[in-house]
């Protein structure tokens, strides 16, 4: 397993990209680290206050005003079944593009970029955690670290039907 | 042209689209026009107008090879020629038979556009009428477009022939040059000249416009005589020709032809209003931009309201004169996706016809009010609930001939429609003088339903509206004409879904007039911006009626229906708003905060319980549902001043989440709860 | 030096595609809608080829040639008529009128073509 680099502007030296490689923009949540595929990331930004949206899912934590379009922010925290998000101006907001829509997703931190040969992406190990596997799209090790690669498709929650029609190509065309 | 897919980089996509473009205007030109000769107007150059429509229909449907167009068109030309010539008389009969032939003439181009097939014997019974018409004229057209006649090769082998060419000066006065002749007929193989200038005058006799040479030619081709003949084709009238092989007899040539007739009339209509015409998609983002606009604008104004003004007059003059330049810039890129209702009113003189020859019926649809303007977004959402009333009036409203002349009525049966701009609003009436709502009936039905309580007397009004219930029709059987859930529930629904109100009018025996009250756009919102504990929302003004702030003596709590407001005689529901949305830290007590009284069609009168009114503000919509999904009790979303999020109200369905009251006048079916929003954080 | 051709058609798709392979075929083309449009432009420059549909509103194709070929600037200048087959009368008009030769609807870029280079080198 090739050992990868921590900064994306060393990224191309060490490292030969072969055609298959996918890059995916990690972040945290509390202990644990994530990773999101770089194609549908449209931005980073900083935590701002949401209008909530009443009779909404705990894990939707509103609508925010991006440069004039609405777009909700889900509380992946929340999301993932592991707790509520209290949300500072510490925290990050990752704007996704989910098929035709425009998200956000609330975690702790962003990290990294890292580059993973789909080879190396293991299965997901049934551990009876309370996360759903749709979520999921594999671990992979880095470094020393443990890094859960998400899908966007298995992310929303009342909207899952309608996210997943979007979604569901998009992620079909992209599974190596 | 007739383009060939191995046209290179031929950008045949963009001039399909073109085509079709330029035959709905046609089309449209030729639906009015031919209103015109059906209302009298025999002038020719209407005539003319209306025979150009179709052929120039014709015209590019054979450059994109849609055969049925090209046929139906061909034959429709053909008559159209022979009225304009007046070979055929514009009977009432013919006009009959032009009206329903533009209308298939629609249905063929849009099937043609699509690139759908059509059934074969599709309008074919036009078709046959139209050739029966066109039989009593002097000369009968050719059936079919005929091909230009293929070249007959003579079956391989070198020929020599002889052409003997004399052109007329009429040749030379119509800018054709023996010269170029000359080189067409090297290029077909070896070709010897040999020029006899016999004719020609002394130098200072000669006009430089006449022909005075001739040329005997020697032409060595493979080519066949077509092809040679081709060459002369254009000039074969004014000049002598002889074309001999050896064995073949020469063609003759013909002589100019008689001098041009009269001079054909010009005729000028009146100046069109100057446009030009842009993509839908320019304006839309025009549009948006131009919201964008405003909203940093509106952010701007509102930073300027907390600076000292004093300290900054300059700014804070910048900032309104910005203020007030944004709000004109609003208002006219807002026109220019204002468009005629025309484009809407126009189909319907064509369901009229169709509808009424299927029902046996006499029907006349009158149009006013065309060319009041409306916001496309708008528009395009009127030709649903329009076509509704308008089969209804033909199906329920308007009598049978018979019936209506036993009526002391005239035979034909009228609908009205029309469109007005009133105090900000557009107002579409569709009126007929048919048989007016049967209250009798109505009431029975509504009463057998349990819609309305046995004792309750509604007033005439109330009955009337009652036809807007759902799964109301006063045809024991839902006639198939206007089908199943066309019922005038469906409309209201797309009313409403358009921000709009309807109403109805009638007299029993009279007729019955619809109203329905519409916003000139749906992207800006008129609104009252209020505030639930830290939740800002907005309500649109068009729904308010009042604002008040109750005694406690006013507000009656009702076992198991929650509480409701009296007012000047009247039980008004109450919604909380805190409670419906789940806000905290919200004015519980409606004596402490704000009761504002709404009126929607699905819930009557409502009086909803907020914080606070902060104010009056023309917002622009923001759709929720783009990247959300629909809220209940939220119609949409809005960027306030400070740049943050507001939620618009749907006043109409507030009820449902909250309401447990009941109007007095007449009860409403019992609604349940929505259920609490699906727990997804625990897995399946 | 590129010739110029005026191009009179009022169906904007026709002009379209007519503008459109000339263009591509190294002419210079200018537009007008109808017959009164054309005179117009006629005025503003030297022409080396008229083409020009029958059937149009203001002046139609007829009129329009008689005046061309009676005003002096562009007496001389080949006109070409767009026609359609059945439209026999007409052709004979159009001749008559003093165009110099047609073209049949529908025809495609390379008859378009060939036909302008008849009349037009």
């Amino acid at each position: 397993m090739q050992p990868d680099n921590k900064s994306a502007a060393s990224f191309g030296q060490d490292l030969a990209v072969s055609e298959n490689t996918k890059q995916f923009i990690t972040f945290t949540l509390g202990p644990e680290e994530y990773g999101i595929d770089i194609m549908v990331v449209r931005e980073i930004k900083g935590w701002t206050e949401t209008t909530t949206i009443p009779n909404a899912p705990a894990h939707v934590r509103g609508v925010i005003n991006l440069r004039g379009i609405i777009v909700p922010i889900f509380d992946l925290r929340a999301r993932f079944g592991v707790g509520v998000t209290v949300p500072t101006s510490m925290h990050v907001v990752i704007i996704v593009a989910a098929g035709t829509r425009t998200v956000g997703l609330l975690v702790d931190t962003v990290s990294d970029i890292i580059s993973v040969d789909p080879k190396d992406i293991r299965d997901v190990p049934d551990m009876g955690m309370p996360m759903e596997d749709q979520f999921l799209e594999g671990l992979v090790a880095i470094e020393n670290r443990m890094v859960t690669l998400v899908s966007l498709a298995g992310l929303f929650g009342r909207s899952a039907e309608l996210a997943k029609k979007n979604i569901a190509g998009d992620v079909a065309a992209k599974a190596a | 042209m007739s383009v060939t897919s191995d046209s290179e980089a031929y950008p045949i996509a963009q001039f399909r689209k073109t085509y079709f473009e330029e035959c709905a205007e046609l089309l449209d030109a030729l639906q009015s026009n031919l209103e015109l000769l059906a209302g009298g107007d025999e002038e020719d150059e209407t005539l003319h107008a209306i025979f150009r429509s179709v052929h120039s229909i014709k015209g590019g449907a054979g450059a994109f090879g849609c055969t049925d167009l090209v046929a139906f068109s061909h034959i429709f030309e053909s008559l159209l020629d022979a009225l304009r010539e007046h070979k055929v008389p514009a009977t009432r009969d013919v006009k009959q038979l032009l009206l329903r032939a533009s209308d298939a003439l629609a249905d063929i181009v849009n099937a043609a556009r699509l690139e759908q097939p059509l059934p074969g014997n599709f309008a074919a019974e036009i078709r046959a009428a139209m050739q029966d018409s066109l039989q009593g004229s002097v000369d009968a057209p050719v059936a079919v477009a005929a091909q230009s006649t293929p070249e007959s090769d003579v079956a391989g082998g070198e020929h020599t022939y002889r052409i003997v060419f004399r052109p007329h000066t009429e040749m030379l006065r119509k800018a054709n040059e023996p010269l170029l002749l000359i080189r067409e007929l090297c290029k077909l193989g070896v070709l010897t000249t040999e020029v006899d200038s016999a004719a020609l005058p002394a130098l200072e006799a000669i006009d430089p416009e006449a022909a005075y040479l001739s040329w005997t030619f020697t032409l060595e081709t493979v080519a066949s005589l077509n092809a040679i003949q081709d060459v002369f084709e254009f000039v074969e009238d004014d000049c002598d020709l002889k074309i001999e092989q050896l064995d073949i007899a020469p063609e003759p040539a013909e002589t100019a032809g008689s001098d041009p007739a009269g001079a054909v009339p010009t005729a000028t209509g009146p100046a069109p209003a100057q446009s030009i015409r842009v993509d839908v998609d320019k304006v839309d983002r025009l549009v948006n931009l131009v919201g964008e606009l405003v909203i940093s604008q509106a952010m701007l104004t509102e930073q300027g309201l907390s600076l000292p003004a004093d300290q900054y007059p300059t700014l804070i003059q910048g900032i309104e004169a910005l203020a007030q330049s944004a709000r004109e810039l609003q208002e006219s890129v807002m026109a220019i996706r204002a468009q005629p209702v025309k484009s809407v009113f126009a189909r319907m003189p064509r369901i009229v016809r169709e509808l009424a020859a299927t029902l046996g019926k006499e029907v006349r649809i009158v149009t006013s009010g065309e060319m009041t303007e409306i916001d496309k977004t708008v528009i395009e959402q009127l030709n649903d609930p329009l076509t509704h009333m308008i089969r209804n009036a033909l199906d329920h409203g308007i009598e049978p001939p018979a019936e209506r002349l036993a009526d002391g009525k005239p035979r034909q049966g009228t609908i009205l429609l029309s469109a007005a701009q009133r105090s900000g609003r557009i107002v579409i009436e569709v009126s007929d003088d048919g048989r007016g709502i049967n209250r009798e009936k109505v009431l029975a039905k509504a009463q057998a339903r349990g819609l309305v309580p046995a004792g309750a007397s509604p007033s005439d009004e109330d009955i009337d509206n009652l036809i807007f219930l759902p799964a109301f029709s006063t045809a024991d059987v839902i006639s198939n004409i206007s089908g199943r859930g066309v019922g005038m529930d469906v409309v209201k629904r797309n009313v409403q879904a358009l921000g709009g109100r309807i109403s109805v009018r009638s007299k029993f025996g009279q007729g019955s007039s619809f109203s329905l009250s519409l916003p000139l756009t749906l992207a800006v919102v008129d609104g009252m911006v209020v505030s639930v504990g830290d939740e800002t929302f907005i309500i649109p003004l068009v729904a308010i009626v009042e604002n008040l702030r109750p005694q406690a003596a006013d507000i009656h709590p009702i076992v198991g229906r929650g509480d409701v407001l009296a007012l000047r005689g009247e039980y008004l529901p109450l919604v909380y708003l805190h409670r419906a949305f789940a806000i905290g830290g919200a004015i519980a007590d409606p004596c402490r905060g704000i009761v504002i009284i709404v009126q929607s069609e699905s819930a009557g009168r409502v009086g909803i319980v907020v914080d606070e009114l902060l104010g009056q503000q023309q917002v622009v919509v923001k759709s929720l549902e783009a990247n959300y999904e629909p809220v209940d009790g939220i119609s949409g979303a809005t960027i306030l001043g400070n740049g943050r999020v507001a939620l618009i109200l749907d006043v109409g369905r507030l009820h449902e989440i909250d309401i447990r009251g009941t109007d007095s006048r007449l009860p409403l079916p019992e609604t349940s709860r929505i259920e609490p929003a699906e727990d997804m954080t625990h897995a399946a | 030096m590129a010739k110029r051709i005026l191009a009179v058609d009022d169906s904007k798709t026709m002009r379209d595609m007519v503008s459109f392979t000339l263009k591509k075929a190294g002419f210079d083309v200018a537009e007008a809608e109808d017959g009164k449009a054309a005179l117009n432009v006629l005025t503003s420059g030297k022409f080396d080829l008229i083409i020009t549909d029958l059937n149009m509103p203001n002046m139609d194709g007829i009129s329009l040639i008689k005046n061309v070929r009676a005003g002096s600037q562009h007496r001389a200048v080949p006109i070409l008529i767009l026609t359609t087959e059945s439209d026999g009368t007409k052709k004979a008009d159009g001749k008559a009128a003093g165009a110099t030769g047609w073209l049949v609807k529908p025809f495609n870029p390379e008859q378009l073509i060939a036909t302008v280079n008849r009349v037009c080198p």
